[in-house]
């Protein structure tokens, strides 16, 4: 058995956390699948929509915050679907107050339905205000270093770009932005969105991630729940292969059985 | 005397002098974690009481659900 590598605690908003996978609680076919899920993960984060409540109906059905209890888990609420800085503030807002004045949120203003590319122009404004009110903001964002740059120097506690498109299973499309994007920054990077499969996860984390934040690879796989158990291990082995420094690459072969003592 | 708000985009009616508090009751999510804002500011649990809604006022009440 040997022994676990030394890694840097992971930490957020002053709390140290085991695990590197964050999760999302969308798409699930129901609240019991997301709670599995979420369960088989290990994911200590777990990210929730903030909507209008059905007014007049299903004032009895169990409510996401039952199954998936803010005591248990840090509730990371996110702003998708908010076009606008204004938008994204006061669901940002109405999320602290949902959340007993946690300031914990996921900034993420889409641009085009389309191809839900963030909107840069309005997250930076969004970032520089959420940033003044006190709140700890994770912002979801292009893989341009540039913008990620500056995210950071608003005052944003981890910066999160994609990897590929939202809910696309593309995987890690330009590695190498997200490479200059890890190199520089001095805030946790995490990847969120593209990844479609273990392998992504545990090339990102590979490639120094912090963590790695999904939900339609766990929620859209065949088997949830076996996924979700799949990406808890797969952000393992990429952390543990970065920690461990991988092998340099080369050209031609090098025999791994000793050359010497050859009948 | 019947007031008129628009409560998360609808039209809705209240009686004169009712609070956030009592819409929230009368909707049965006085137990439910939600959050409620007024006219684009947030109302704070414990101003539910105090808080009385006028005509057209825009009262959004959100609650979370999954997302990623």
């Amino acid at each position: 058995m040997t022994q676990p590598p030394i890694d840097q605690p992971f930490v957020l908003a002053g709390k140290t956390y085991q695990s590197r996978l964050l999760v999302g609680t969308g798409k699930y076919r129901d609240l019991e699948e997301t709670r599995q899920a979420i369960e088989a993960s290990g994911a200590e984060i777990v990210t929730v929509a903030v909507r209008r409540t059905n007014i007049g109906q299903n004032a009895g059905e169990p409510n996401l915050l039952d199954v998936i209890s803010p005591d248990r888990y840090t509730i990371l609420p996110n702003t998708a679907g908010c076009h606008t800085a204004e938008d994204a503030v006061r669901t940002c807002r109405l999320a602290r107050e949902l959340l007993d004045g946690r300031t914990l949120v996921k900034l993420e203003i889409l641009a085009d339905d389309k191809t839900l590319f963030p909107n840069v122009v309005e997250t930076l404004k969004a970032a520089r205000t959420l940033v003044d009110e006190g709140f700890d903001v994770m912002v979801y964002t292009s893989d341009d270093p540039i913008i990620a740059r500056e995210l950071e120097a608003i005052g944003c506690i981890a910066v999160m770009p994609l990897a590929g498109l939202i809910g696309s299973g593309l995987g890690i499309c330009n590695p190498y932005n997200l490479k200059i994007i890890l190199e520089e920054a001095r805030v946790p990077v995490l990847v969120d969105a593209g990844v479609g499969t273990a392998s992504d996860a545990a090339i990102a984390m590979e490639m120094g991630c912090a963590a790695v934040l999904m939900n339609s690879a766990i929620a859209h796989a065949q088997q949830p729940v076996l996924m979700a158990e799949a990406m808890r291990h797969a952000v393992i082995a990429g952390r543990q292969a970065y920690l461990a420094g991988r092998m340099p690459k080369r050209l031609y072969a090098t025999a791994s059985s000793p050359l010497q003592g050859l009948i | 005397m019947n007031i008129q708000i628009i409560l998360n985009g609808e039209p809705f009616s209240l009686s004169d002098g009712d609070t956030v508090g009592h819409l929230v009751q009368q909707l049965g999510l006085h137990n439910r974690r939600i959050a409620v804002e007024l006219n684009h500011d947030i109302v704070l649990r414990s101003q539910y009481a105090e808080t009385r809604l006028q005509t057209e006022d825009r009262v959004e009440i959100v609650h979370a659900i999954g997302g990623g």
